[in-house]
């Protein structure tokens, strides 16, 4: 390993060392430093192994759109894998490592995968592996045997599984323009639009802006290109108007001019400042955006390709000019277009020699030939590179004369002794987004190149991004869209003038050399234009077979430099022009996105917490909590050494006994009020609420419009026009928006207004045989007698100081009251309740004594409401009003939902006494080794205290026929087999004698 | 005689430089008339002309497909195949489908990377585990495997699934279907293809259906944007294009809504996942491809669309539910998202049935779960062409059944597509 | 995809709930027309380009809006109140900050 580093240029700090680690070994770089350039430096070569076949492979470009030199960034125990070491800024401590080898880079075992060769060719998989088709190997066992070893090789970096202590954010931001890319289009476009006084936002995925002035060696008002470039980065940074973000890739372009994009804020720190996210996600909501996005200069494909030192010209050119470092020492070049040359000077000027220029053109330009002349270097007009040689570093090539029109080799092979060979196959624009945006890329024949199409959304392009490879076009298409993107007409920016030298911007359309030996198309799947050539044959033609035969282009560059060389040689192949063989459609994202960031602040956070006004109380008075939707609610209140079942079977046998309270504040509770309510709600209900009298409560059911049940709950009339309906919790939004659609979309003449105010109140519900002495003892300024508070009737009060409304409704057959106050007070509200009942025994419960109450009741709830039971099947269709329409009734008669097979509510006793599994299915004849026959199954179950047994609500075929017949439970899942019986889902108090008092 | 594809085919023709290797399907010309003509060259349609030919003998067939083979949702797929499903009759179809898959490369001798690694439902209270119980006990009742897992087995089998109690949703156990897994999806429509190929099948790609020919009600053909075909009997396999397709023939609504669904996909990984993993408290499924790729997916977008593309806020939540599961997945990186328009039908379920016109059969509603029916989505619809019955197993996915109550709803809720 | 409430303005289409279908019409209810019932509740008409559709601004006003979006594009030509009273009410308030 050689010292590369240049003794000037470059726009790194040479007086800052920065210190870090590849693959265990320290090295030093400087500030402004990729991993590739300091390693580059260092005379690293090697960078990591392709996908298939292991190849060693080194830096084929200095950007975003890099296929080989992949490697995994190390946190601690967090893990950064498949990073580009282009995109990685050094940063002391930085830890790095290779990936896809074992068990070294430089000697990796699965290299022998190269013999393999035509084997391996593309589609092998699809031809073998399938095994024998009897034996203890077949059906999928030989290919799952295969594919346990195939997994292990395959793969790029490892994910870890340690949770990243990072912090993701999410902005979300609105411009006039957005410009998308930072090089002499995109700044000047950002300066027009600026100027004109539009909001504008520029965003490059660099660290650095200014693009190609960072490394050209143009210059623009008589100095430095780049001098040019941070001149106007620097006016647009003392603008309130303008927001610059760099590192910030826009990576999607969605409907409506919604970009998304990544900045990536604190990567290329050792540690981020207090409070800064790693990455912040932007979705901008931009009026207009102006891309300016470059292009992407493409390989040559030939023998040897992928030798670690071969290279794209102009990631040289960067190397040398904006990170200080050669990429070899002795430089040849191999091209099919103008750009080269400027490299290849570029690179004499940075201390190489130019040891050779192979151009595929036998005609050259007298502008190149100087260019060829001022670098010192002989060129070889009408040849082309034949083959490359070396191990894991390049030592030299071969080159031969070449007729472009027939492709022929001729003449003698002759071997140049370099260490690095540039190639140039011409510039595809960067049209990613555009493409996002919906529309479809044209192809230039000329360019030999996909062009922007026409925009489908509000984009203007600019530059290279147009097919316009010259800095002098960049500059006046970007001055022109940053205005037209603003919406300006006035007096335009005034234009630098630029001095660089014009090279004809069309290559000669030669992408592939054909000699003997394997010439790599898609450098990190391993795709040659032989597997191109066999797809063709096997008739994968059309450019998505031929990428997901070949898996050209599927790579975690995504085909930037591969795609339109494949489609080139498939084009060829089919004697067709490349547009016939299709173009791909671009998705998102333009480069890899972090996950962390698309989470953003729910990363850690999925949902919020919603927790009842009591909740805290809960928690100091023991309650183990139970996760129900988005809520947390009490599940028992466990007494020291006491399981789940003992500590629910004693709150609902304290309850029964004497009182039990329960927290019901989580049910969903709407305001329905207004001149129409009550007819409202004889529409939205199946029973009758215009008949119920002021200050009562009646039970109702809702159905959807299709005739099967919805909801369930109380409705409490509060007035004339005022009534306060709870529903099932977890139907609560669902209810809401139901009857927000039926008041605006379906019955607008209704004058009705709904309000959720679920959040507004506590409640709780105290029941049992002590319930209403206990509520006697704290309640003031009303009754609570039969008298005054009949069943289903409400009456309002104080406990407490605070005002409350209470009903006297029951769900676990008890004589019970649901008190409701003011959500702030709540808490003070159930202590005072809590307080009153300690004389009579009262027991808090959770949802364990609830669930069991109203299964000993026979209450459905949303296991039973599942969304494919009618009210029928749960033996609700008393409530079903024969004297008007309502929501569902037209729907609910017809023949599948009437049939006699249907599943019914039935309830179940466990007659081998021991507990049943929500879940267990139920059958008439019991087969354990092979279960069958199934005839529904167990919706809920428990011990009941009151009855003394394990029980179970069940729908079952048939249903109540069934009542007092045996059957029994088959749950292989749990292996739970047993006798039950068959009965009413009215276990405890049918006659409902106790609620009733 | 060898078989076309085998490790001895390869190393032969890899010996002559695999020159020899044939196109794995011919790029005919439509004739004038075909016994069958099916609309859809994608994996269901390809499979009907498959089995069309193999099981009942008849194969004087095309597949007309307006773009590329597979172009539909076989080739956009999150590629699970499993038949963990609650009701008998989904269970009964899928089961049957899961038999075919667990033989398809040999039966095809086209590897299509069918692998059973399994399919886990997570469930994240103790009410959706025995929801999940009942599902799983639904299956052994008809002699499907399931089984349930408990939060310790399952960190066993998933080392970087996140079980901690302090989750938000933590995992109380999960349902396990051992042979669900994955399947290589386009090998699918390809071995299907080359396979129907093989015996006689015409596959007429770049070949639009722009409208029906017609002798009174009866379908008698299809105008093409290659000419007029005519048939005795023709097929509709076009899945999200089904409401477009049956529009040309006259019928202006269906029980369908077209959705649009995003898939994603990570750069390749050494192996993290070995199962299928579902996600109990939102809507997330992830499974790792052999190339390495995490694949994964949640809900539809929830709006009708044709557009194949789909927008920011699902791709959101869908990344946050993967975290809340793995949350070592931070700092790996999404490498490409795509969409696909699904065939959202009122209750989930599919539609495979002759009719509704005379000389018409239709193969539709498959929501975003139709890769996995390929195989008997294909077989039965098959049988129904050319029998002119339903087979046992599709008798219950009726297009009438929606009108008539007879609605097969999995997912329990009711006539809203964007639900299922 | 944004839409913009006639009440609230643009808006990201996270806040907006999809009603489906907006060319259904629900028969009277006491009507005993099964067919027309049936239609309203399960047949779409699903086309492929412009599609009359309702959502409801559930992150926002919770108003219901009657849209017309191209399911090939995305494109939104039009937006008002499916219940015409909002726009007057809109109108109030345009008025009132002007």
């Amino acid at each position: 390993m050689s010292p590369r580093r240049t003794d000037t240029g470059g726009r790194i700090d040479r007086l800052k060392t920065i210190r870090f680690t590849f693959d265990g070994v320290a090295y030093t770089g400087h500030a402004g430093d990729t991993l590739a350039s300091a390693l580059l430096a260092k005379g690293v070569t090697l960078f990591g192994r392709s996908f298939k076949y292991h190849r060693p492979r080194g830096l084929l470009t200095a950007g975003v759109e890099e296929p080989n030199a992949l490697v995994t960034v190390l946190k601690g125990e967090v893990r950064e894998p498949n990073i580009p070491a282009t995109m990685v800024e050094i940063h002391d401590g930085l830890v790095a490592i290779s990936q896809n080898r074992f068990p070294s880079l430089a000697w990796d075992v699965n290299a022998v995968n190269q013999l393999g060769g035509k084997i391996l060719s593309a589609g092998f998989y699809y031809k073998t592996f399938m095994g024998p088709v009897i034996g203890p190997l077949k059906g999928t066992r030989f290919w799952m045997f295969c594919e346990h070893f195939i997994r292990r090789a395959a793969g790029l970096g490892s994910a870890g599984s340690a949770k990243d202590p990072a912090r993701y954010e999410r902005m979300n931001a609105f411009c006039d323009v957005l410009v998308v890319g930072s090089g002499p289009a995109g700044l000047m476009a950002a300066k027009a639009a600026a100027d004109h006084g539009a909001r504008v936002i520029l965003a490059d995925l660099e660290p650095r802006f200014g693009g190609s002035t960072n490394w050209s060696d143009e210059t623009i008002d008589g100095a430095p290109a780049a001098d040019w470039a941070r001149r106007t980065v620097t006016q647009l940074e003392g603008r309130d108007n303008v927001r610059l973000l760099p590192r910030t890739t826009v990576w999607g372009y969605y409907d409506n001019n919604t970009l998304a994009a990544l900045e990536r804020v604190s990567d290329h720190k050792e540690q981020p400042a207090k409070g800064e996210p790693r990455h912040r996600y932007w979705a901008i909501r931009a009026k207009s955006v102006v891309l300016a996005t470059g292009a992407f200069e493409r390989p040559l494909v030939f023998p040897g390709n992928d030798r670690p030192g071969v290279m794209l010209a102009h990631a040289a050119e960067r190397y040398a000019n904006e990170f200080g470092v050669l990429p070899g020492e002795r430089i040849a070049l191999f091209t099919n277009n103008d750009s080269a040359y400027r490299a290849a000077v570029a690179l004499k000027k940075a201390g190489a020699a130019i040891v050779a220029i192979a151009d595929v053109r036998s005609e050259l330009s007298a502008e190149m030939r100087k260019l060829a002349t001022e670098a010192e270097a002989e060129i070889f007009g009408g040849h082309a590179v034949v083959a490359t040689e070396g191990g894991k570093a390049l030592s030299g090539i071969k080159v031969q004369r070449f007729e472009m029109v027939t492709g022929a080799l001729t003449g003698e092979e002759r071997s140049i002794h370099a260490d690095c060979l540039l190639m140039s196959g011409g510039w595809s624009p960067t049209i990613h987004l555009a493409s996002q945006a919906g529309a479809k890329a044209e192809w230039n024949a000329a360019r030999q190149a996909f062009l922007p199409p026409k925009p489908t959304q509000q984009w203007i392009g600019a530059g290279a991004f147009t097919g316009s490879f010259s800095t002098v076009e960049a500059i006046a298409e970007g001055r022109a869209a940053g205005l037209a993107a603003a919406g300006g007409t006035g007096t335009p920016t005034a234009l630098p003038t630029v001095e660089a030298v014009a090279g004809d911007p069309d290559p000669a359309p030669v992408c592939e050399i054909r000699a003997k030996g394997k010439s790599f198309v898609d450098f990190q799947h391993d795709v040659t234009s032989e597997d191109v050539r066999l797809a063709h044959r096997e008739g994968f033609v059309s450019v998505e077979h031929l990428k997901r035969y070949t898996t050209l282009g599927m790579a975690t560059d995504q085909g930037k430099s591969s795609n339109v060389p494949g489609l080139a040689i498939m084009a060829e192949a089919l004697g067709k022009p490349i547009p016939e063989v299709g173009t791909t459609r671009f998705r998102p994202p333009f480069a890899p996105v972090s996950i962390g960031s698309l989470a953003a602040e729910r990363f850690g956070d999925l949902r919020p917490e919603r927790l009842t006004p009591m909740h805290d109380w809960h928690l100091a008075n023991g309650a183990t909590m139970y996760s129900a939707g988005l809520w947390y609610r009490p599940m028992i209140y466990g007494h020291a050494g006491e399981t789940v079942e003992q500590a629910y079977v004693r709150e609902a046998r304290a309850t029964r006994e004497s009182a039990g309270i329960v927290d019901v504040s989580t049910l969903g509770k709407i305001a329905v009020q207004g001149p129409d309510a009550a007819v409202f709600l004889d529409r939205v209900y199946t029973n009758m609420f215009s008949t119920l009298a002021f200050g009562k409560a009646r039970y109702g059911l809702m159905l959807r419009e299709d005739g099967l049940a919805f909801d369930d709950g109380t409705t409490w009339r509060l007035g004339e026009q005022d009534f306060l309906m709870t529903t099932t919790t977890a139907n609560a939004g669902k209810v809401m928006q139901h009857l927000e659609y039926f008041l605006d979309v379906i019955w607008p003449e209704l004058k009705v207004h709904v309000t959720s105010v679920t959040d507004e109140w506590a409640g709780a519900a105290i029941g049992g045989p002590k319930a209403r002495q206990i509520l006697a003892a704290c309640v003031t300024g009303t009754a609570v007698d039969n008298a005054t508070l009949p069943f289903m009737g409400i009456v309002r009060g104080e406990i407490a100081g605070v005002p409350v409304m209470i009903c006297r409704l029951s769900f676990s057959g008890e004589m019970a009251f649901e008190v409701y106050s003011g959500a702030g007070h709540g808490t003070r509200v159930w202590e005072a309740l809590v307080e009153a009942g300690k004389p009579f025994g009262l027991v808090t419960y959770g949802l364990e004594a609830l669930g069991t109450m109203r299964i000993e009741k026979g209450h459905v709830t949303g296991a039973e409401i599942d969304g494919r039971t009618t009210a029928r099947d749960l033996h609700l269709d008393w409530m079903l009003s024969k004297k008007k329409p309502f929501i569902g009734s037209a729907m609910m008669d017809r023949e599948g939902l009437i049939a006699s097979d249907r599943l019914e509510l039935v309830g179940l006793i466990a007659l081998d006494n021991r507990p049943l599994n929500g879940g267990a299915h139920i059958v008439e004849a019991l087969d354990e080794a092979n279960p069958h026959g199934s005839i529904g199954h167990i919706t809920a179950c428990c011990y009941s205290p009151a009855l003394g047994k394990h029980i179970a609500l069940a729908l079952v075929e048939g249903g109540k026929a069934r009542h007092g017949t045996r059957a029994h439970v088959s749950d292989p899942l749990r292996n739970r087999f047993g006798p039950v019986e068959i009965v009413s889902n009215h276990f405890y108090d049918p006659e409902g004698t106790r609620m009733h008092g | 005689m060898m078989a076309e594809y085998s490790a001895f085919s390869l190393l032969a023709n890899a010996l002559k430089g695999n020159k020899d290797w044939k196109p794995a399907w011919r790029k005919p010309d439509p004739k004038a008339s075909y016994d069958v003509i099916i609309i859809g060259g994608g994996g269901h349609g390809l499979a009907t002309a498959y089995y069309l030919a193999k099981e009942h003998g008849i194969t004087n067939v095309a597949v007309l497909e307006k773009s590329w083979l597979g172009s539909g949702n076989v080739g956009r797929n999150t590629t699970a195949v499993r038949s963990n499903y609650l009701l008998p009759a989904n269970t009964r179809f899928y089961e049957h489908s899961m038999k075919l898959w667990e033989g398809l490369s040999h039966e095809l001798n086209y590897n299509v990377m069918f692998s059973q690694r399994g399919c886990l439902n997570l469930a994240h209270t103790p009410a959706q585990f025995d929801d999940y119980a009942r599902r799983g006990n639904a299956m052994r009742h008809l002699g499907v495997d399931a089984e349930l897992m408990t939060p310790a087995e399952i960190k066993r089998l998933i080392p970087a699934l996140d079980i901690s109690s302090d989750a938000r949703f933590p995992v109380v156990g999960g349902l396990m279907q051992r042979r669900a897994g994955t399947a290589r999806h386009d090998a699918v429509a390809w071995g299907y293809a080359r396979g129907a190929d093989r015996r006689g099948v015409d596959i007429i790609e770049n070949c639009e259906v722009t409208g029906f020919l017609r002798d009174g009600d009866r379908v008698t053909g299809v105008t093409t944007s290659r000419g007029d075909i005519r048939a005795r009997k023709v097929a509709v396999a076009v899945a999200g294009s089904t409401g477009r397709v049956m529009q040309l023939a006259g019928i202006a609504t269906m029980p369908i809504e077209s959705h649009v669904l995003q898939a994603f996909v990570t750069e390749s990984l050494k192996p993290f996942i070995d199962t299928v993993v579902t996600f109990g408290m939102g809507h997330f499924y992830m499974s790792q491809s052999d190339k390495g790729g995490l694949v994964y997916g949640g809900d539809i977008d929830g709006y009708n669309s044709y557009a194949q593309r789909g927008n920011l806020p699902i791709v959101d939540e869908v990344m946050s539910e993967m975290l809340a599961l793995f949350p070592g997945l931070a700092r790996v990186r999404m490498l490409r998202s795509w969409g696909g328009v699904c065939d959202m039908s009122m209750d989930g379920s599919p539609i495979i049935t002759a009719g509704p016109l005379p000389g018409m059969y239709l193969n539709c509603g498959w929501c975003y779960g139709g890769f996995k029916a390929t195989p008997a989505s294909g077989w039965t619809f098959a049988w129904t062409i050319a029998k002119d019955e339903p087979h046992e197993f599709n008798a219950p996915f009726t297009l009438d059944r929606f009108h008539r109550g007879l609605v097969i709803d999995d997912k329990g809720q009711g006539a809203n597509p964007r639900l299922h | 995809m944004l839409i913009t409430c006639p009440y609230c303005g643009p808006r990201g289409v996270i806040e907006f709930t999809y009603q489906g279908d907006g060319n259904r019409e629900r028969p009277d209810p006491a009507s005993q027309n099964f067919e027309a019932w049936n239609a309203y509740v399960y047949d779409r008409l699903n086309p492929a380009g412009d599609h009359n559709e309702i959502w409801q601004h559930s992150g926002g006003c919770r108003a219901h809006l009657r849209v017309v979006r191209n399911t090939l594009t995305h494109e939104i030509s039009s937006v008002a109140f499916v219940r015409g009273d909002h726009g007057s009410a809109a109108r109030r308030k345009a008025e009132d900050k002007a």
